[in-house]
């Protein structure tokens, strides 16, 4: 038999296969859909009644409203009483109301596991990938499609394998990882799967695999996947998820082709800043003109997890947020906030002048509060700084990690957050 | 075989600049207003039925939300023709019934020019039937779906085929 990759391994396994080729169209089995109040039910269920048939596997589903909670006026209340009303009607009981962001409140509700075949009706599905799930997004209509019948056709991605190797410095993170890869690897890596391996990554935490994996949309690959390993099984079994045992030795063949192999050495990362209007236009921080800030967002499934609000955390301590810049935070899941009230870095933030929002999709995407107004300049955790998506088109967003954030809420302009950790 | 103009763009237009975070809640009338607004104001009031719109690298990069496809297929768009289209775009607009073809001669494609684009075999000619361009041919499934009008229609047929044969 051929060599397989991992993401090869599990869409052979959802096509009832022994093995796949790169290139090769299958039809597979879906074990996980997951749909958020955007996406989701306001934009399938006119599509299902169309079809006139029902949800092929409620236990599969995973609904989650985010994107519109809470809601800010009549028209947003409508989009998630509309959701709600479809979770009772399709007897979803996997349904999540304003708990949290969609990538985040699978893996902390115990629905992601490795093997996994699943889609998502968001573009940030390649989150799942960090658990060793094939996970990607899909539309609106597809989803539809896999409502009601439980399959979707998939052309067999070619694998890029990216390894990372080395401790990352002080001040450092997953994001700038990503940002570098952005603008390294660019964002048209379509069809592909990303596959990351090496020391930094196999020392990292299960968020900051979630950010390696979420951000591989940026990539625009099909999705950003991680071998499962014993931090993998140790996060799954603190949630009780129990796991046959070919989830657990599921791995690619060691002689498995990649399309390409591209090698970095994280000791000599600096922190990275994506510059208007392209997460590709990613450079070092100490290459990056210091702009002054109107706003410093900490927010959204990339850069609000529990790890990211701490990481902003190391850097607020004893400081206070820069005089006419606003830094606003929004913890990814109710569970986050619950947790980093309980330790006190909740309090830090508070205390250093961060403004708190509801949890949820936010200003990342221009939804909910904390948008721009025309000329302002923020800078943010999250994962896209396209021209127009934090509210005005006349805005300039930079993207960084939560520590070059809050350290640049601290200074007032764009800054280097190894400064503040010595 | 009706002349229709081309619409060209350059490289990564993404579903922000296609549809707006900021108009998502309204209806696809006034998301489509605003279909590339950002990067062309006039596209979205003078484009017509059948008009192509051509994109370099990246087309329709970021968000998996459909109204990106669903806002050129609103205003009428007949195919989009790119070097390279994100894969989440490409899915959802044909799942429309909205074409999207990859053709790496999608560059020597010139804004504001008039042709005709045969679907089947992927070719874009003037109007003395010269070829301007090749783009890789949908395979026949998904021809079959954009033919049906998209994935709804196709699905409703193959789902009433199935009922008949079992």
């Amino acid at each position: 038999m051929m060599p397989q990759t991992i993401s090869q391994k599990i869409i052979a396994r959802a096509a009832g296969r022994a093995s796949v080729a790169v290139g090769e169209i299958v039809t597979c089995a879906v074990d996980l859909a997951m749909m958020h109040d955007s996406g989701g039910p306001r934009r399938v269920e006119s599509k299902l009644r169309e079809l006139g048939v029902g949800i092929w596997d409620p236990s599969k589903v995973v609904l989650v409203s985010d994107h519109y909670t809470p809601a800010i006026d009549v028209d947003s209340a409508g989009i998630l009483s509309l959701a709600r009303k479809f979770a009772v009607l399709h007897q979803i009981n996997n349904f999540y109301d304003g708990e949290g962001i969609c990538h985040v409140i699978l893996p902390e509700r115990g629905h992601m596991k490795p093997g996994l075949f699943a889609v998502g009706g968001d573009s940030h599905s390649p989150s799942g990938g960090a658990y060793g799930a094939f996970m990607v997004g899909i539309g609106a209509t597809e989803m539809a499609g896999v409502l009601a019948t439980g399959e979707i056709w998939v052309r067999v991605p070619a694998t890029i394998r990216v390894e990372w190797n080395g401790s990352l410095g002080r001040g450092l993170a997953a994001k700038d990882i990503l940002l570098k890869l952005c603008a390294t690897l660019g964002m048209n890596n379509d069809y592909k799967v990303i596959e990351y391996v090496g020391s930094t990554v196999a020392a990292m935490s299960m968020n900051e695999r979630l950010t390696m994996s979420n951000m591989s949309a940026e990539l625009g690959a099909k999705t950003g996947i991680i071998a499962p390993d014993a931090t993998t099984f140790a996060d799954l079994a603190a949630k009780g998820v129990a796991l046959e045992d070919w989830r657990r030795e599921l791995a690619g063949d060691s002689d498995a082709h990649y399309e390409a192999v591209h090698r970095f050495d994280a000791t000599s990362l600096a922190p990275q800043v994506a510059a208007p209007h392209t997460p590709a236009n990613s450079h070092s921080v100490v290459d990056t003109d210091k702009r002054k800030l109107d706003q410093a967002y900490l927010g959204a499934c990339t850069g609000a997890k529990e790890n990211d609000l701490r990481m902003a955390a190391e850097i607020l301590k004893g400081r206070k947020v820069a005089k006419g810049t606003r830094l606003l935070i929004a913890p990814a899941s109710t569970q986050t906030t619950a947790k980093l009230a309980a330790d006190g870095t909740l309090a830090i933030l508070l205390g250093a002048g961060a403004q708190m929002l509801p949890t949820g999709c936010g200003a990342c995407a221009g939804y909910g509060a904390g948008v721009l107004a025309d000329g302002e300049v923020g800078i943010a955790s999250t994962a896209r700084n396209f021209k127009g998506r934090m509210g005005s088109s006349k805005a300039d967003v930079y993207l960084a990690s939560p520590y070059t954030v809050a350290a640049s809420a601290v200074k007032g302009e764009i800054a280097d957050p190894r400064e503040f950790l010595e | 075989m009706n002349l229709v103009r081309i619409w060209k763009f350059g490289d990564q237009i993404d579903t922000d600049v296609l549809a707006p975070g900021r108009y998502m809640k309204g209806t696809i009338d006034e998301l489509a207003a605003h279909c590339l607004e950002a990067v062309r104001a006039e596209f979205a009031a003078q484009v017509k039925p059948g008009d192509l719109v051509v994109g370099g690298v990246g087309f329709g990069i970021g968000s998996s939300r459909e109204q990106a496809a669903q806002a050129l297929k609103h205003l009428g768009v007949g195919a989009v023709i790119a070097t390279g289209a994100a894969r989440i775009f490409y899915r959802n607009a044909i799942n429309l019934g909205l074409p999207v073809l990859v053709s790496a001669d999608a560059a020597k494609l010139a804004d504001g020019a008039m042709v005709q684009l045969d679907l089947a075999s992927g070719s874009v000619n003037d109007a003395d039937g010269n070829l301007l361009a090749q783009c890789e041919p949908l395979p026949d499934f998904l021809l079959e779906v954009v033919r049906d009008g998209g994935l709804i229609p196709n699905l409703k047929k193959r789902l009433a085929a199935n009922r008949t044969a079992t």
